[in-house]
């Protein structure tokens, strides 16, 4: 130490730089290597935050760390497997009588469903609608939730491997509980209904009032916003999805009205709701997707509109020329 | 040949390997990704490994394996890619410049160094993610920190064990 203190005497050091001699190479100097290294990190947050560009080299470090990722969950999996073992014979015959009248109830609704869907069939035939088209849906589990404390976000077992794809609305048996966000190859993110950056269009089930409703947040609730102060909301309200964005099927329960803040002084009511499904508990979720195709979103603006079509017009002519 | 070791215990270390500095790191990570209650709560294992490493080893971890490491750790928690690498990276230089000072002290006063060091680099974090447009948290994230801090007496016993050599006393040698 006392050699140490002598050279920095004799020789200006800088900064950090303690212990090595100047006399050896040693690389770029630390505040060099800080400032190289701070700057790759900042272009890596812009080029995420605003352009998205990074999804490719982001699914490969995640695929790199999955082995990783599967490791530390098996603790958790491997006591509840145990846990399952060991559940006593009595609680296995209750839970079979439960989940049998259950069954029955639910097979009684599935035979009217399909019976109200012929008809709903028919009945569009005749109007001349668009037919629905069935759902897909994969069944998965949920991993473990997302470790951040800044967004609400859970992982669920099944990747594009398994058919999930990004965008893919995401359900339990009471109701919506998010969209997946990222789907990796073994796994994918979904983003639920309280994050404060998820949105899902929804519909009053009473008189048909349409409205978005957005994440609240820590609270877990969500929050219609732009609902003007004399909306014909009441408490106790059920929601349902509207399906006119095209990404969640109409008719999924989604949250009921629990609370509504009227002030005179704001031109907006405040309208707290409570979700149907149990978004921030439960294991077992289905993922839907939509098997008929996506009708192409309108352009947003003018002149990009009218670039696209003449782009696919020119080989087209070319094709006529040639023919 | 610089004091390695805090004046609690001046042993000798044996040199580290690289195998024990890759392994506890990947360990680290391996407990990050545990399927943790309240991710506010939980302390951030690969920061505190990385701290120590930065601050027993400033030559063979530095600010690369802290960007490499934040960048795992931002794709394996789904977070804004980059979030983790300026943190880390900036944790690893703030630890490094700290290197000397840190092993005067008794574990204790290490400890209240790496608590600064650790809410440091949490801070970095909420900012990035605050400034993308998130919400904040509440003061709960830096609990996180502080408990990470706490760890860092057994963090010291259980990542040199590896170093320590066999006492072994020789009463005719002459020092």
């Amino acid at each position: 130490m006392n050699e140490g203190d002598g050279l920095s005497t004799l020789v200006p050091v800088t900064g950090m730089d303690h212990t090595p001699p100047p006399f050896f190479n040693r690389g770029p100097a630390p505040l060099v290597r800080l400032a190289f290294f701070a700057s790759l990190s900042l272009a890596l947050l812009v080029l995420d935050a605003r352009f998205r560009y990074t999804e490719g080299l982001r699914s490969v470090l995640a695929l790199a760390v999955y082995p990783l990722q599967s490791l530390a969950t098996m603790p958790a999996a491997l006591g509840e497997r145990v846990a399952d073992y060991f559940a006593s014979q009595a609680q296995l015959r209750e839970d079979n009588a439960e989940l049998r009248s259950k069954l029955l109830s639910a097979a009684q609704a599935a035979q009217r469903f399909e019976a109200a869907q012929a008809e709903n069939g028919q009945l569009r035939r005749l109007i001349g609608a668009a037919e629905r088209l069935p759902l897909r849906s994969t069944p998965a589990e949920i991993l473990y939730n997302g470790r951040d404390p800044y967004s609400r976000k859970v992982v669920i077992d099944k990747g594009s491997q398994s058919g999930v794809r990004a965008g893919a609305p995401v359900v339990d048996e009471a109701g919506v509980i998010g969209q997946v966000t990222r789907a990796h190859a073994l796994a994918s993110e979904v983003t639920l209904l309280s994050d404060k950056d998820q949105a899902i269009p929804v519909q009053v089930v009473r008189n048909g009032l349409r409205a978005v409703a957005f994440g609240a947040g820590a609270s877990g609730m969500l929050e219609l916003r732009f609902m003007a102060a004399n909306a014909e909301i009441q408490n106790g309200d059920r929601l349902v999805t509207s399906g006119i964005d095209g990404t969640y099927p109409p008719g999924l329960p989604v949250a009921t009205v629990a609370r509504i803040e009227r002030d005179a002084a704001y031109a907006f009511a405040r309208i707290v709701c409570q979700p149907a499904a149990g978004v921030e508990n439960g294991r077992y979720v289905l993922v839907l997707e939509n098997a008929a195709r996506q009708p192409p979103l309108p352009g947003e603006a003018g002149p990009e509109r009218e670039k696209r079509p003449a782009k696919v017009r020119k080989p087209r002519r070319k094709d006529n020329d040639a023919t | 040949m610089q004091l390695s070791d805090s004046p609690a215990s001046q042993r000798i270390l044996l040199p580290v390997r690289a195998s024990t500095i890759i392994g506890s790191l990947a360990l680290a990570l391996l407990a990050n990704f545990l399927p943790w209650k309240n991710v506010a709560l939980a302390p951030d294992f690969v920061a505190l490994v990385l701290v120590f490493w930065c601050v027993r080893q400033p030559r063979l971890v530095g600010l690369g394996a802290g960007w490499l490491l934040g960048l795992l750790a931002d794709a394996g928690n789904g977070v804004l890619m980059g979030q983790h690498a300026l943190a880390y990276s900036l944790l690893a230089f703030a630890s490094i410049s700290l290197s000397v000072r840190v092993l005067w002290f008794p574990l204790w006063g290490q400890a209240l160094h790496v608590a600064a060091l650790l809410v440091f680099a949490q801070g970095v974090a909420a900012l990035v993610r605050l400034a993308a447009g998130a919400d904040f948290p509440g003061w709960a994230i830096v609990v996180g920190p502080l408990l990470g801090a706490a760890l860092w007496p057994l963090a010291t016993l259980l990542l040199l064990m590896p170093q320590r050599r066999p006492v072994a006393v020789d009463e005719t040698r002459a020092i």
